[in-house]
């Protein structure tokens, strides 16, 4: 017998008799508890390697210490606030995927940050207002929808950028995004809406030679910049699935809450969550699964939902989410459809391919790159794993113009270099700093994957 | 369906990338995928082979000469002293950087504690520090980045009778970077020469480096500083500084995080991309399906499990640090595949009291066939399509050996070659 029998120790049993009275070491409450996160931490630094902003920004002291680090002290000190250089951060989110000790970094980020702003920052300050107008892009898309023509030619309009920088902070750099004059759902209803969909997904079916009543039912999560400014990315999505024998719905949503989340605006995000949750919920249970075109949009629903959020259905929602490429990666068999497919027009391209900070952490940055690897007449050559500094609202800023710039700098001299003069990424804002810092025209895999599969 | 593939390597450290990297240059259709990136960031950049016997003989030589002398549990005698050759061919000619190919002997380099390290392979960036030179050395370190005393390292291989002088001078990084500036701001700051303010004035980082090591510089032949000299273009930020200084640059191995590591990984994934190599990093395998077979394995994120199918499954997922062998009160396991790990039932055996002591816990591990396949308790083979390698293996103490890049790139390698020959 051996000595750990003989000491008879069961640490799950309390040893000290009836009378026994645990004490709260720690307090209860209903704030989060990132204690496991900041004693997981071994202070390897490894996350500070993967920090774009720390490689560049003499100023900012990096994810361990905004994250661990800072937690530490908030335990220690009741007194302690959160650090203002948290709002430097850009919740680019690749110190994640760093950890080995699996510390949920970013959760801390965005859970410092959410603090931050709720308990340091005047909701009087410009850049509050700024902030707050940034995070809620999708209202701002939705009124410009209603007149888009007029919104393209005022939001560009000269003085008009110049007040937007001088009164309210966001950089008079970079070029607002056209407006679609038809939204992806305008579009979408006019082809029938889900009933037209689930006809041309029989007869999909039928003639890829599968039983016509084939379980393929997904639920589609366009986000917002797909629904008003590239709705081209949207039908790509709706033309390849459709093709696949997939029967599409649209449901009801808001927001994903990436840019609420990268500027603390968690009140806000958590009212869209809810919105977006509860429709997708009803849908998982009858047995759709989720996809998203946008790497950001399903980053925030399969990760940053279920960390911050305790909504009913949200881990069922999390679990059956999948960025679409990656969803048709694992159902159907791509590399097959793709040996004989030829691709026409414009699209028959060399492509600088930028992999997403938030794609990273799905596994998915190599993705475009390998599954388009052997594809006739295209090539799609990564251009290195730097970020692109932009982060959604971050390089809108005007105070972060430069440092933003700065990141993407590694990033534009690759793009020079490759072959093509085409780009290439998953994410909107990605693509409109790679668009501004090279001139580039940038598109989406799935338009790629649109051109190459269906007739 | 699943993700499909001949070979799949489970794991992204040294020994999943060696595997890889061997089992495409053997032809297979190959997949990697990685829980997060690759850990090689955590590494100092050598490359050991075998610097110590089990015995704690050493500094050895010649690490071949030793092998065939190795307990039999080891896995230099599991693979054979041929492989670890043909191995180290590959790692070589995968990774141009490095040196110390030229001879089976072992290179001694300064550690930045001061010690001096037996080690097979070490990067260029290093190699004009090794300690059988006898030119004399100054070493530098900065003020803000306390992991590299360069006056105490002195002092330790001044202690260890290196054949050389040398001398130990801490300076202020032109610029005054942040007290905790990230080594890869320093890199990247030295990469592109960017601007820095001294005394009112902006100049280029490297000539206002340079500057100040001169006014240090007692006729040293050569300088050593931290591993922050650069990450895209080291070469030139060495070639620089020793342009200006007019002596030897070389950079002294770090701990984590470290560039030497990072530019390693750099190498052997440009490798993997030239073989073809579809790599997947980020999420956990967590589980597989099979009985006498691995049939799948799923890589879960958060909570979606995503199946990933290959003929042949290389597990490289590291030792007790790594998460590839897991304890607690009850036991040692390996988490993935629940392949047997030989443990005493007394948990108090498992380490020893003295902390330099003989601990069983440094050589926990899976114990193997011939064919690097793990074997159950009675001697069975536990998959026929599973191989192991590097340190989720059993029978050696790499801490204690200095083997632990060396046995990483034999089994990685003879493991991914087994498979992708089973696969033909």
């Amino acid at each position: 017998m051996s000595d750990s029998q003989n000491h008879q120790f069961d640490p799950a049993a309390p040893n000290t008799g009836e009378d026994f009275e645990p004490v709260d070491v720690f307090d209860d409450s209903d704030d989060f508890d990132l204690r496991p996160g900041a004693d997981s931490c071994y202070k390897c630094s490894t996350c500070d390697t993967n920090c774009p902003v720390a490689e560049v920004d003499d100023d900012f002291p990096g994810p361990k210490f905004q994250g661990p680090e800072q937690w530490r002290l908030k335990r220690r000190d009741d007194d302690h606030s959160v650090d203002d250089s948290v709002m430097d951060c850009s919740n680019c989110m690749r110190c994640d995927n760093a950890c080995p000790s699996g510390v949920e970094l970013s959760q801390m980020h965005n859970t410092a940050r959410g603090e931050y702003v709720s308990e340091e920052m005047s909701v009087f300050s410009v850049e509050y207002v700024r902030n707050r107008l940034l995070a809620n892009y999708r209202t701002s898309a939705w009124l410009a929808s209603k007149v888009p023509r007029l919104a393209n030619a005022a939001a560009n309009f000269g003085p008009a950028r110049w007040l937007g920088e001088k009164l309210l902070g966001v950089t008079d750099e970079r070029e607002f995004p056209d407006f679609a004059t038809e939204t992806f759902t305008e579009w979408w209803a006019a082809q029938g809406g889900a009933a037209g969909s689930k006809e041309r997904a029989r007869e999909a079916r039928e003639r890829r030679g599968e039983p016509v009543d084939a379980d393929k039912q997904v639920a589609y999560f366009h986000g917002c910049y797909a629904e008003y400014n590239t709705p081209e990315v949207a039908k790509a999505l709706v033309r390849v699935y459709e093709h696949f024998g997939y029967e599409i719905v649209v449901p009801e949503q808001g927001c994903s809450g990436t840019p609420m989340f990268a500027n603390g605006m968690l009140d806000d995000a958590r009212r869209d969550a809810e919105v977006n949750v509860s429709s997708f919920a009803d849908l998982v249970d009858e047995g759709y699964d989720a996809i998203a075109s946008c790497t950001s949009c399903s980053m925030a629903i399969r990760q940053e939902y279920p960390e911050l959020f305790d909504i009913d259905g949200i881990d069922d929602v999390a679990a059956n989410t999948f960025e679409s490429v990656e969803y048709l990666r694992i159902h159907e068999d791509l590399e097959d459809e793709l040996t004989d497919a030829d691709v026409g027009d414009d699209l028959a391209a060399e492509f600088a391919y930028h992999a997403p900070c938030h794609a990273r952490n799905q596994g998915l940055d190599r993705q475009a790159v390998e599954l388009f690897g052997d594809l006739e007449g295209v090539g799609v050559e990564d251009v290195g794993d730097s970020c692109s500094g932009i982060s959604g609202t971050y390089g809108w800023k005007a105070e972060k113009y430069e440092t933003s710039m700065k990141i993407g700098d590694e990033m534009f001299d690759h793009m020079e270099t490759a072959d093509g003069e085409t780009g290439m990424t998953e994410c909107p804002t990605c693509a409109m700093q790679m668009e501004h810092g090279t001139g580039y025209d940038v598109r989406h895999p799935l338009e790629l994957l649109e051109a190459a599969v269906v007739e | 369906m699943a993700i499909e593939s001949d070979v799949l390597v489970v794991g992204g450290g040294l020994a999943g990338l060696t595997s890889a990297l061997a089992a495409a240059r053997a032809g297979a259709d190959t997949r990697l995928v990685s829980y997060k990136q690759s850990t090689l960031r955590h590494a100092s950049g050598l490359v050991d082979v075998l610097g110590y016997t089990p015995d704690g003989d050493g500094p050895l030589v010649d690490p071949f000469d030793a092998i065939p002398d190795l307990p039999e549990s080891h896995p230099y005698r599991t693979v054979g002293v041929e492989t670890v050759r043909e191995a180290l061919e590959l790692f070589d000619d995968a990774a141009p950087h490095y040196r110390g190919s030229h001879t089976d002997a072992n290179a001694l380099l300064p550690t930045h504690g001061g010690t001096v390290k037996p080690t097979a392979r070490y990067p260029a960036g290093a190699s004009a520090g090794v300690a059988s030179d006898d030119r004399d050395t100054l070493l530098v370190g900065f003020e803000a980045m306390p992991d590299f005393d360069a006056p105490q390292a002195t002092a330790h291989l001044d202690a260890a009778g290196v054949p050389f002088g040398v001398r130990g001078a801490t300076i202020r990084f032109p610029g005054d970077l942040r007290a905790d500036a990230k080594i890869t701001r320093y890199a990247k700051l030295l990469d592109t020469d960017g601007t820095v303010t001294v005394d009112g004035r902006d100049r280029p980082v490297r000539e206002a480096l340079a500057e100040r090591v001169k006014a240090e510089l007692d006729g040293e032949e050569r300088v050593g500083f931290p591993a922050i000299l650069g990450d895209d273009d080291a070469a030139g930020v060495r070639d620089a500084l020793a342009n200006d200084l007019g002596a030897a640059v070389f950079e002294v191995p770090m701990g984590p995080p470290s560039l030497p590591g990072l530019r390693l990984e750099d190498a052997l994934f440009d490798a993997l991309d030239d073989a073809g190599v579809s790599i997947e990093t980020g999420n956990p395998v967590v589980d597989y399906d099979g009985d006498d077979r691995v049939e799948q394995v799923y890589v879960e994120k958060n909570g979606a499990r995503i199946p990933n199918a290959a003929e042949q499954y290389v597990l490289a997922t590291g030792g007790l640090v790594g998460k590839g062998v897991e304890s607690d009160r009850e036991g040692v396991y390996e988490p993935i595949f629940d392949c047997h790990v030989a443990h005493a039932d007394d948990r108090y055996d498992w380490f020893a009291d003295d902390v330099f002591g003989d601990h069983q816990f440094a050589r926990f591990g899976v114990a193997t066939d011939d064919s690097l396949r793990p074997e159950a308790a009675d001697g069975s083979t536990e998959f026929e399509n599973l191989r192991a390698a590097g340190s989720v293996l059993g029978g050696y103490d790499f801490a204690a050996e200095k083997s632990g890049g060396g046995v990483s790139i034999a089994t990685g390698y003879a493991a991914g070659r087994r498979a992708a020959e089973e696969t033909q």
